[in-house]
C-alpha cells in the first residue's frame, strides 16, 4: 500500500515539478517581508526587478528598473512625472513623498547632481528594501525621513523652507493616505513650493475619486495640467506657482531637454503631446464636492 | 416597583453609548491625520487612551452607582458625555495646532492630542457600563446573567457604531456633523432618561 503511495506521489512530483520550475524562471521573488503597513515583495523576472506591495495583484508594481541598464525608466508614469521640467528646468530643491524603490531619486540625482532631494516615506522597511535592492542612492544632497508627508510638509512650512519641484508618488498602494487628497494638505503644499515652483503628483485616472481629486486641485491651484499616457490607467496632475509658459516657450524648452533626458528613456516631446489644461479639458461635475480633513472617504469612492 | 419599559430603555442608551464610544474612536484617526500622520503609532495613541479611559470610567462608574442610584443621575451622566464630546468637533484644530508645535515627535504628540480630545469623554461613557448594571439588577441570582445581557447588548452597539461609521457615515457627512449628532443624540437620551424618571415617581406617587 505505501509503495503505491509513493509511486503515486512520486508520478505528481515529476508532473508538477516542470509547472514549478518554468515559474521559477519567469519570475522569482527575491526578497518577501511584512511591513507595519503592507506586503513588500522584490521579483526578479529575467533582467526586470520590481517592487510589489501585494501579492494578488501583478498589476500593482511600484517601481521596476533594469538591472543591466538601471538609469533607463520602465515605468511610464515615472516618465510623465519629467513634465514638470517644462515648467521649470533647473529644479535645486525637490521633495519627494512616498519613494517606491527610489528610482526617481535616483533619476534627478544623476540629471541634476547639484540639486538638493529630500525622500519622505513613512514605511522604514520601504527604505530599507530600496537601498538594499534597488540601488537608492543617498549623499550630504539625497536624504531620506522616515516620516508621514503630511508632517513633513508641515514641519517644513513651521522652518520656512521652499521646494522647486515636490512630488506626490504616495497613491499607487492598494490604500490611499486620505489626508495628504484634502485641500487643507493642497494649500499647505502650495505654501511650500517656491516662487517657480512646479507641484507633480502621480494619482488617479478612473473611479469616482477622478472627479473628488480634479475639483479639490482646481479649487486649491486653480488651473492644473493632466498628464496622461495613452492607456489612460494613469494621470499626472501638474501644477505651477506661476503662470503655465506659453506654448512657444514649451516647444523651446522641449528642444532644451530632448537631449538631456533621452539617455533616461524619456521622450518629452512625446510627453507634451499627452498633456492637456483643466480650463480646456475640464471633464469632470462642476457640482463635485471638494475633498477637505472633513469629508476625505478617499478609499471608498475609489471602489465606486 | 419597576416600570416594564425601564429596562429596554436602558438597553437602548447602553446600546447608543456603545455605539458613539466607537464611533468616535474611529474617527479619531482621521481627527489626527491632518497634524499627526498616519502612521501605525497613531492608533496605538488612540486606542490606548480609549482603553485607559474607559477603565477609569468603570471604576469612577461603579462607585458612583453605590450612591443613590436612579435613572435621573443616569440620565445626566449621559448629558454629560454629550457635552463632553463637542468640544472634538469645535476645537480640535487649535488644540492639536498647539501640540503640534510643542513636541516635535508624532508618537507623544498624537499621544498627548488624543488625551486631550477623548480622555474626558470616554471616562464618563464608560461609567455608564456599571451604572447599567446597578439599575438593571435585582436579584443577585441573576446579576450575572445581567451584566452578560448588557455587555452583549453595548459591544453589538460598538460592533454597529464602527461599521455605519466607517462604511456609510464618512462617505456622506464631515466629521464634525457626525461628531455633533453622537453629542445630540446623547444629551437627547440623557433627557429622556431624566423625563422618564419623572413620569415613573409621578405615577408611583399616584398609586401611593
Amino acid at each position: 500500500m505505501l509503495k503505491i503511495f509513493n509511486l503515486y506521489a512520486f508520478s505528481l512530483i515529476i508532473c508538477i515539478a516542470p509547472i514549478f520550475l518554468s515559474a521559477q524562471v519567469s519570475a522569482e521573488i527575491i526578497h518577501n517581508e511584512r511591513s507595519l503597513y503592507r506586503n513588500i515583495i522584490v521579483e526578479d523576472t529575467g533582467d526586470l526587478r520590481c517592487l510589489r506591495f501585494n501579492v494578488k495583484n501583478s498589476q500593482s508594481s511600484q517601481s521596476c528598473f533594469l538591472k543591466s541598464n538601471p538609469q533607463s525608466l520602465v515605468f511610464n508614469y515615472t516618465k510623465l512625472l519629467f513634465s514638470a521640467l517644462l515648467v521649470n528646468n533647473q529644479p535645486e530643491r525637490i521633495l519627494i513623498i512616498g519613494l517606491g524603490g527610489g528610482t526617481m531619486s535616483n533619476t534627478l540625482q544623476q540629471i541634476f547632481p547639484q540639486s538638493r532631494i529630500d525622500n519622505v516615506e513613512i514605511d522604514p522597511s520601504v527604505i530599507k528594501v530600496a537601498r538594499q535592492y534597488f540601488g537608492f542612492f543617498e549623499n550630504e544632497k539625497v536624504k531620506t525621513y522616515t516620516q508621514d508627508g503630511r508632517i513633513f510638509i508641515k514641519r517644513a512650512l513651521l522652518k520656512k523652507q521652499k521646494y522647486d519641484w515636490i512630488i506626490f508618488d504616495a497613491f499607487n498602494g492598494d490604500y490611499i493616505p486620505e489626508h495628504l487628497l484634502t485641500k487643507e494638505f493642497l494649500t499647505e503644499t502650495k505654501r511650500l513650493l517656491s516662487e517657480n515652483g512646479v507641484l507633480t503628483s502621480n494619482t488617479f485616472s478612473s473611479s469616482k475619486l477622478y472627479a473628488h481629486e480634479s475639483a479639490t486641485y482646481q479649487s486649491v491651484f486653480g488651473e492644473f495640467l493632466n498628464v496622461r499616457n495613452k492607456k489612460n490607467n494613469n494621470r499626472i496632475i501638474l501644477v505651477s506657482s506661476q503662470q503655465l509658459p506659453s506654448d512657444k516657450d514649451l516647444l523651446q524648452r522641449i528642444e532644451g531637454l530632448k537631449y538631456q533626458l533621452s539617455p533616461f528613456n524619456i521622450d518629452i516631446a512625446a510627453i507634451y503631446s499627452s498633456m492637456a489644461s483643466s480650463n480646456t479639458h475640464q471633464d469632470w461635475p462642476k457640482k463635485t464636492r471638494l475633498l477637505t480633513d472633513q469629508f476625505a472617504p478617499a478609499n471608498l469612492l475609489n471602489l465606486e | 416597583m419597576q416600570n416594564t419599559w425601564q429596562n429596554p430603555l436602558i438597553y437602548l442608551l447602553a446600546f447608543t453609548s456603545g455605539f458613539c464610544i466607537m464611533g468616535i474612536e474611529l474617527l479619531g484617526g482621521r481627527i489626527l491625520a491632518p497634524f499627526f500622520g498616519s502612521s501605525i503609532h497613531i492608533w496605538g495613541s488612540i486606542i490606548t487612551v480609549f482603553m485607559l479611559s474607559l477603565a477609569i470610567g468603570y471604576l469612577v462608574g461603579g462607585k458612583y452607582s453605590t450612591q443613590s442610584a436612579s435613572l435621573k443621575r443616569y440620565g445626566g451622566i449621559f448629558i454629560i458625555a454629550g457635552l463632553f464630546i463637542l468640544p472634538i468637533a469645535l476645537f480640535a484644530s487649535p488644540i492639536m495646532e498647539w501640540i503640534f508645535l510643542l513636541i516635535e515627535d508624532s508618537r507623544y504628540g498624537s499621544l498627548l492630542a488624543s488625551t486631550a480630545l477623548f480622555f474626558l469623554p470616554t471616562i464618563v461613557l464608560g461609567m455608564l457600563s456599571p451604572y447599567s448594571v446597578r439599575l438593571l439588577v435585582t436579584d443577585k441570582n441573576e446579576s450575572g446573567q445581567v451584566a452578560g445581557k448588557l455587555y452583549f447588548i453595548s459591544t453589538l452597539g460598538s460592533a454597529i457604531g464602527t461599521i455605519v461609521t466607517s462604511f456609510y457615515l464618512v462617505l456622506f457627512f464631515e466629521v464634525n456633523q457626525i461628531i455633533i449628532s453622537f453629542s445630540l443624540i446623547l444629551v437627547i437620551l440623557g433627557l429622556g432618561a431624566i423625563l422618564a424618571n419623572k413620569y415613573s415617581t409621578a405615577q408611583e406617587v399616584n398609586y401611593a
